[in-house]
């Protein structure tokens, strides 16, 4: 996992697969990231993930809540087919909003994110 | 000769069962999705199913360490079956048992308080394999079947 904060947007960008096992992890690392800084969203670019099971979807229900805490939400970006199914299966495309690019997430968040 | 090879039934060429006994480890999810990928991959698969496949092994194993063994120890066995082109997979655990199973696989629903479990996981199943059947006994355990027609990749 790589990270970087940058205004009021820390990006996590996300690669290999992503399961129960791997996201024990992954939640430490993204609350030692988040937690020190005044961020308020988080752009996720999943254009590394090869496989993502409902573990997944539970580990980004879970940064979203703390997102949300903030007064900011998360935006999902890079996502392969088989991701985007398991997204949209799961009712998480319902809440949390996907683009093609981080750049596109940026654009669409606004002043949010400075 | 030539004409009669290739007009013997494809799919059943590849007829095919393995079954595996592994520790309740949550590394063992990957490995379990891989196993599967590997044992269907000479029908070479349609990209679509196999990614459901693995998706829906994954959840089903992970649901035998999380909620059969509560993340101790125990044996999950995966049984899979190849057979005119439709696969059959077995988890079996040996862990708690589910109380009751239409609650278990409403979707959203979880016994786990975190605030990051999803609760999706029969779920997936459903939508991924054709059809999924749950068995369990209290204190014995549960046996997850699961059925897909595979359409090869063209």
């Amino acid at each position: 996992m790589h990270y970087k904060h940058s205004g009021k947007a820390l990006y996590i960008q996300l690669e290999g697969e992503i399961d129960h096992h791997t996201t024990k992890g992954l939640k430490e690392k993204i609350a030692r990231a988040f937690e020190p800084t005044d961020c308020r969203q988080m752009i996720f670019d999943l254009s590394r993930v090869t496989f993502m099971d409902s573990s997944g979807i539970g580990m980004i229900i879970g940064r979203y809540k703390n997102a949300q805490e903030r007064g900011g939400t998360v935006a999902i970006t890079g996502m392969n087919p088989g991701i985007e199914r398991i997204f949209q299966i799961s009712g998480l495309a319902k809440i949390i909003n996907s683009y093609a690019s981080v750049e596109d997430a940026e654009k669409a968040l606004g002043e949010s994110v400075q | 000769m030539n004409e009669i090879e290739t007009n013997r039934p494809e799919a059943n060429r590849h007829d095919n069962k393995i079954s595996i006994s592994m520790e309740s480890k949550s590394q063992n999810e990957f490995l379990a999705r891989t196993i599967v990928a590997a044992f269907i991959a000479p029908i070479d698969p349609d990209i679509n199913d196999l990614t459901d496949i693995k998706t829906a092994i994954s959840e089903a194993v992970t649901n035998a360490v999380i909620h059969g063994y509560k993340n101790g120890e125990g044996q999950i066995e995966l049984t899979m079956t190849l057979k005119n082109g439709e696969l059959h997979v077995i988890v079996t655990d040996y862990g708690v048992g589910i109380s009751n199973i239409s609650k278990a696989r409403e979707p959203m629903f979880t016994t786990l308080a975190e605030i990051d479990h999803a609760g999706m996981g029969f779920t997936v199943m459903e939508k991924f394999m054709d059809t999924v059947t749950v068995t369990s006994d209290l204190g014995k355990g549960t046996t997850v079947e699961m059925y897909k027609k595979l359409t090869k990749d063209l």
